[in-house]
């Protein structure tokens, strides 16, 4: 009995030794660029960039291999701020075609699968096992990941709706150049 | 008193006779009346009531949406006949959620809440919940929930109570034609928000273009040696809160502060004479006086209209149309805003409507700037327009900020300045959205960070409870085969 447990003992400490050691010597340097961008991005994981996640995201964005335009659900402020830490230029275009939007559950067509509520990185859709589910709109930040699980095409994304609180003033538009 | 100068501004045409000899009359009450739930600054109003519900006039029919909302109450008695979407007195021409009334013109009043019986022994909760419930907004355009202006006492130490009665606007008569047919209305009410402010001193500042507003307020506040009512010079914008506090103080309101900040909360005159209704009589906002006017309306007027009356009921009460209107505006011609239909009903920030001919407009095409630096000579703000609106047409907003755009008051006196006709309050207005959608997503994008971490710690959390429940089992299974072992080894 004594000797099984100081055998143990003894192989537990020097086996934790050796992977502290290792730990120590042989870590994987993150650049610390790469941390400030992934800081940056929504941190969902949704993938629509064609990165695994965020963190995958942020190393590319770090190394100059993608565009800062590349996070959809993000939209201009995310651009924006990737394009100031980068100091680049963001070709915003895209940006303006295509608004923010949201998922939208259609309720006929539902069968409470909860495959979408596993799917949503921000546990935005609501619902249990064989009844209905809903997605909750202010949460909802548009990745779509839960559109490609389901398997009766219930879900659908709408844009954004244009409301009194968050509509505002067009540019004025003048013909010449001014200044 | 002693005034103080305030920077730049302009002398526009008032035309202001064209309605301020019209004594107020009331509109005739309409058939149908429409109630939208967001008419003030802040979350909209919940519905109470269903289709087909019997109402009484001052009926709370919506209730406050939120710390910053207020309700909203029948304006006549009838029968709610809808609730859908009305195109909204904004120049968006979006619909809004609305409450349709069909007036039975009974104009029967509900049982309204007790009057306080003396306000001035009344603690600053319980005016404040009165003036919240009576679903009370500043009157003078902006339409920020009063209540919440009035608990700015117990947060800040306050000297004066500022009450506007300046009117700068061109066309508009609302506010001059209120102080001098309901001057008593007036001070009581403002005695009342004083009160509740805790503010010692009130000062009621009227432009010099109202010699006889300026006459009967000074007798009616003769009796209170706290009010005094001060002349103004005729300088636009005078009526802007910010400015208003420095010519009566000399204090400037720091960029990104309130006017409370350095002691002084103002309020419109037809707001304290809203609260003087709420607070005496247990009445809650349900009507005010609306200026209607311009080159195209045959009669202009001053009409006390329900809110929810449309704007086609007030111009066919003022003769209708005398040319065809080039404009309609909600407001003031310098900072009102375009009226996208007469379908639109009266809301409790609408001061004036106003149906303007091409002449009164004067629209002219841009062209380039020519360096004169008006607009920078006349900016109330003390701004340069003319740099901001450069980096605005680049959509370079992180500058347009930096060079302080969003201290801008658009009051539009740069617009109204330019000689190139260069829609600078327009690029103002443009910048001031863009920043504030830009701001509104960074908010949501944190939001999905804060959420989306947690989502992975719930995730992780589970699984590790899981691998425990198993672990658990297993080491049951383990004890309980061991003991069985035992049991059948012979002893």
């Amino acid at each position: 009995m004594l000797m099984a447990v100081g055998s143990l003992t003894v192989m537990g400490i020097a086996l934790g030794g050796i992977l502290g050691a290792a730990a120590r010597f042989l870590a994987v340097e993150e650049n610390p660029l790469e941390e400030e961008l992934k800081a940056m991005l929504p941190g969902s994981q949704c993938g629509q960039c064609g990165y695994v996640g965020c963190g995958q995201a942020a190393a590319a964005l770090a190394r100059g291999e993608a565009p800062v335009t590349l996070c959809p659900p993000g939209g201009r402020a995310v651009a924006e701020a990737l394009a100031k830490r980068l100091g680049v230029t963001a070709d915003l275009s895209e940006h303006e075609e295509k608004g923010p939007e949201y998922a939208v559950i259609i309720e006929e067509l539902c069968i409470g699968c909860t495959r979408c509520i596993k799917e949503c990185s921000v546990d935005a859709i609501m619902g249990a096992n064989k009844l209905m589910h809903t997605v909750i709109a202010d949460a909802c930040h548009g990745c779509a990941k839960c559109i490609k699980v389901c398997p009766t095409d219930a879900i659908e994304m709408r844009p954004v709706p244009m409301t009194l609180s968050n509509w505002h003033w067009a540019k004025p538009e003048t013909e010449h150049t001014l200044h | 008193m002693k005034l103080f100068p305030i920077r730049g501004g302009i002398h526009p045409d008032y035309r202001k006779e064209l309605a301020s000899e019209k004594a107020i009359v009331a509109l005739p009450l309409p058939a149908t009346l429409y109630i939208p739930l967001q008419m003030h600054i802040g979350a909209p109003a919940e519905v109470l009531v269903n289709e087909g519900d019997l109402v009484k006039k001052g009926q709370m029919i919506a209730r406050s949406g939120g710390a910053v909302s207020v309700p909203q109450h029948a304006p006549t008695s009838g029968r709610i006949q809808a609730i859908t979407q009305i195109v909204a007195p904004h120049p968006s021409g979006l619909a809004q959620t609305t409450i349709v009334i069909e007036a039975d013109g009974k104009d029967e009043w509900a049982e309204l809440p007790e009057p306080i019986a003396d306000p001035f022994a009344a603690d600053t909760f319980a005016i404040n919940e009165r003036v919240a419930a009576s679903g009370i907004v500043g009157m003078g355009g902006a339409a920020f929930p009063s209540a919440v202006k009035l608990s700015l006492g117990t947060l800040k130490k306050l000297d004066t109570l500022l009450l506007n009665g300046a009117e700068c606007e061109p066309y508009l008569t609302c506010d001059d034609r209120v102080m001098r047919e309901y001057a008593d209305e007036i001070i009581d009410g403002a005695r009342i928000m004083a009160h509740a402010l805790g503010a010692p001193k009130v000062v009621i500042a009227i432009e010099q273009n109202k010699p006889q507003a300026i006459d009967i307020m000074t007798k009616a506040a003769a009796a209170f040696a706290e009010i005094a009512v001060v002349g103004v010079p005729v300088q636009y914008p005078m009526g802007s809160e910010r400015h208003l506090v420095q010519a009566i103080t000399g204090r400037e309101t720091p960029a990104r502060k309130l006017t409370a900040d350095i002691g002084v909360v103002v309020h419109n005159v037809a707001t304290a004479r809203a609260v003087h209704h709420a607070v005496r009589f247990g009445r809650p906002l349900v009507s005010r006086v609306v200026t209607v006017s311009g080159g195209a309306v045959r009669e202009p007027n001053n009409i006390e209209a329900p809110i929810g009356a449309r704007v086609a009921d007030l111009i066919a009460f003022c003769g209708g149309f005398e040319a065809e209107p080039a404009s309609l505006v909600n407001g003031g011609p310098m900072m009102g805003q375009p009226l996208p239909s007469l379908d639109a009903p009266v809301v409790k920030g609408m001061s004036g409507i106003l149906a303007l001919t091409a002449a009164e407009i004067n629209q002219q095409p841009a062209s380039a700037c020519i360096r004169c630096g008006s607009c920078v000579t006349i900016c109330p703000c003390g701004l340069v327009p003319v740099e901001m609106a450069a980096f605005i047409r680049k959509d370079n907003f992180e500058v347009a900020a930096r060079l302080g755009v969003m201290d801008c008051v658009s009051c539009g006196s740069c617009s109204w300045v330019c000689p190139s006709h260069i829609p600078l309050v327009q690029y103002f207005n443009y910048a001031k959205g863009m920043i504030n959608i830009q701001e509104r997503e960074r908010r949501k994008n944190d939001q999905t960070r804060i959420l989306a971490e947690a989502h992975t710690q719930r995730v992780e959390k589970a699984a590790a409870e899981k691998a425990a429940a198993l672990a658990a089992k297993k080491a049951q299974a383990a004890a309980a085969a061991a003991a069985k072992q035992k049991d059948e080894t012979p002893a």
